[in-house]
């Protein structure tokens, strides 16, 4: 479903991906792994710009309305699904079959009894699970995520990760915590320096086959 | 030795100035001064709160047009924001805020009559214009994140009111309520132009000499500036807001006849109205007596206006110099700080036009009140931001005291600070200068003022478009000159 073809990009002059040949098809679970600056983010925006209307994106950056609830900040996720004035009577005063939707979501995260909370008031990785939250509440089939645990302890971490394997088809993560990536997904791709020089099933892999992405 | 830009520009600044000040009528043409001063003082010592009923009816109906025409203006001033991308809007804003809301008062005056519409039109046009350009800043700055995180598929709309919106709120909430302290003010003066507002009684009980009702008056007026915070809470504002129209008052009924009249035949330029048809020689004659007006009244306004505005540019920053060290407790212990507050309060809070009022009434017709009323409201508003600022400037323990540290140490650091906060002001003091012409000083309010008693609308409206674009001018200019030397605050917002 998704496909580049020596696709590149560059960010302010600068080369950021260069001859990306890939393709992902429905159900695969891919991480992205490299070092940072390897142009994972990048090739995360380029993918969502394929299908921005069935991809949900977690974005590094929680990218979160610090002056409105976590419920707001999640439900802002469905805003596609209804109506604009629907939704400005939810701004004003939530609409409790909508809190009654959102809960679960905020349950299966953690973080269910700040659903009243200003996302101002979050600690990091509150805030991290709410934007997560956002993406789930979209109910896409794919999501593409961009370091979706990188301020949550691993045990939340995994919580996090079965939760967005389950609520989607197709999954592509960017990650840096390598013992997550091959155990929550089914095929690595790794970067380093804008290209592509690993692409395989995450079955047979261990840990110290990826430590060359990470060498100079 | 190496000076920086902000220390030119000053020096260029005073030069004009003294050079300004040659030219300017600054004498005190009442025979005895000092009685009249003396009289004034007694009566502020002996406020006079007798007249209670006509006092709250006095504050109710200032504070009930602040409401309304504040709340009318943000409204305004929002829905241009969404659309301040567009020139002609932009440009829209620029011109309604240039015009001062006496002027607007005095067009409207003669569209609506005394009636309450006037006063409410006459502070949300202006305040329309300033909120749009502030709100659309506000808009611009906030946090562009959360708009990207919005999903695909979501209406505009919704996404605006959701991840634009609310990271903007708080900040347009808190200029509005700043605001709405400058609308009290021009509530105020709206009085002086015959709405039922505070300057209408102070200029009965300045008339008739009492005044020991002028200082309880004034008296009140501070503790409701003062007192704010305690009663312009967030939850009471739509109460405030449903109850303010009905404390207008009512007026005569409007005629539409007059709003007709006004607009097809009272601001239609004299010769474009004589002539039958619209050719040539109309058109000649219509530049002919745009050249008249300009060469006879508009130019002479503009240099006066220019001068007294120069003058008090500089008096009110060398004022701001000597005003702030007043409120920090770096300069003074918490009795000298108590005075120090008390005093920019009042001098603050009390408008440039209430100011001139007074002194005029001391002095006589001349620049001299003028100055002294335009330096210190200004010098006490600016005083006051930095004053606040020097405070939280960390300073090494063995910093030294005094004039050695205001001069060394403070000043040093406060100066640019300062100089952004006197440019902002600049505009303002040159808006208030063309209207102080309205109290028979020669700037251009005075030819303004004189064409609408002469009912030459043509001429008034022709008049003050030329001082709103003056006021274009000069703000133009001063954003060059921040530019130029670097100030980049925005301490309007403080």
């Amino acid at each position: 479903m998704f496909d580049l073809k020596q696709a590149s990009a560059s960010y302010n002059g600068r080369v950021v991906l260069r001859d990306i040949t890939l393709s992902v098809r429905p159900g695969e679970r891919v991480a992205l792994v490299g070092e940072s600056g390897a142009g994972k983010s990048t090739l995360l925006n380029l993918l969502y710009q394929q299908h921005r209307a069935r991809a949900a994106l977690i974005p590094q950056d929680p990218a979160l309305v610090r002056t409105l609830s976590v419920f707001h900040n999640v439900y802002i996720g469905g805003l596609h699904r209804h109506k604009s004035f629907y939704n400005l009577l939810n701004l004003v005063r939530p609409r409790s079959r909508e809190v009654e939707r959102v809960r679960p979501v905020l349950r299966r995260l953690g973080i269910e009894d700040k659903i009243f909370t200003p996302a101002g008031e979050l600690s990091g990785g509150q805030r991290q699970r709410t934007a997560v939250g956002r993406a789930l509440y979209q109910e896409r089939d794919v999501l593409l995520g961009d370091e979706p645990v990188s301020a949550v302890d691993v045990h939340q971490a995994r919580a996090v990760l079965t939760a967005i394997n389950e609520a989607h088809g197709t999954v592509i993560l960017a990650m840096h915590d390598v013992d997550l990536a091959l155990a929550f997904t089914d095929r690595v791709i790794g970067l380093k320096g804008g290209q592509i020089v690993l692409d395989q099933p995450s079955s047979g892999l261990k840990q110290s086959d990826l430590d060359s992405l990470y060498q100079n | 030795m190496e000076r920086s830009g902000a220390f030119k520009t000053s020096l260029a600044f005073i030069g004009v100035a003294i050079v300004c000040l040659l030219f300017a009528d600054i004498e005190i043409s009442t025979l005895d001064p000092w009685r009249e001063m003396g009289r004034m003082a007694l009566g502020v010592v002996t406020p006079n709160f007798l007249a209670a009923g006509l006092l709250v009816e006095a504050l109710v109906k200032t504070v009930a047009f602040a409401f309304v025409g504040v709340a009318l203006g943000g409204v305004i001033g929002f829905a241009l924001a969404l659309v301040f991308h567009f020139g002609p809007v932009r440009w829209f804003s620029a011109f309604v805020r240039a015009i001062h809301e006496l002027f607007w008062a005095l067009i409207f005056l003669q569209i609506f009559g005394l009636t309450p519409l006037t006063g409410v039109l006459a502070i949300a046009i202006p305040y329309g214009g300033i909120f749009a350009k502030v709100y659309s800043e506000i808009l611009e700055e906030a946090d562009p994140r959360p708009l990207a995180a919005v999903p695909h598929g979501a209406s505009a709309a919704a996404a605006f009111f959701y991840a634009r919106l609310p990271d903007a709120w708080v900040h347009i909430k808190s200029y509005t309520f700043y605001r709405f302290e400058c609308g009290l003010r021009s509530s105020a003066i709206l009085g002086f132009v015959g709405l039922p507002t505070l300057g209408f009684y102070l200029e009965t009980a300045f008339r008739q000499g009492h005044y020991s009702e002028v200082s309880a008056l004034l008296i009140l007026f501070y503790v409701l500036i003062a007192s704010l915070r305690l009663w312009l809470k967030t939850r009471l504002v739509p109460l405030y807001l449903l109850a303010a129209p009905f404390f207008l008052g009512a007026g005569p009924e409007i005629s539409l006849a007059n709003v007709t009249r006004f607009f097809t035949q009272d601001i239609v330029p004299y010769p474009l109205r004589a002539a039958e048809t619209l050719d040539f020689a109309a058109l000649g004659a219509w530049a002919d007596w745009m050249w008249q007006i300009f060469t006879t009244q508009a130019l002479w306004g503009i240099v006066a206006t220019l001068i007294l505005t120069q003058i008090a540019l500089v008096a009110s920053g060398a004022l701001a110099l000597v005003f702030f060290p007043l409120i920090s407790r770096r300069f003074f212990g918490p009795v000298g700080r108590a005075l120090g507050h008390g005093f920019l309060v009042v001098t603050r809070s009390t408008p440039e036009y209430i100011l001139a009022y007074l002194f005029l009434q001391f002095w006589g017709p001349s620049m001299l009140p003028a100055i002294v009323a335009l330096a210190l409201h200004n010098g006490a508003v600016i005083g006051h931001l930095i004053g606040r600022y020097v405070d939280e400037i960390p300073l090494r323990p063995d910093a030294p005291k005094g004039l050695d540290l205001y001069a060394y140490e403070v000043l040093p650091r406060v100066y640019g600070q300062f100089l952004a906060f006197l440019f902002y002001r600049w505009e303002v003091i040159l808006r208030e200068t063309a209207i102080l012409g309205i109290l028979g000083i020669l700037t251009l309010g005075f030819y303004v003022d004189s064409a609408i008693a002469d009912i030459r609308m043509d001429r008034a409206v022709f008049l003050i478009i030329i001082t709103a674009l003056l006021n274009i001018g000069v703000d133009a200019l001063s954003r060059a000159i921040r530019r130029k030397i670097r100030l980049t605050t925005t301490p309007e917002r403080t």
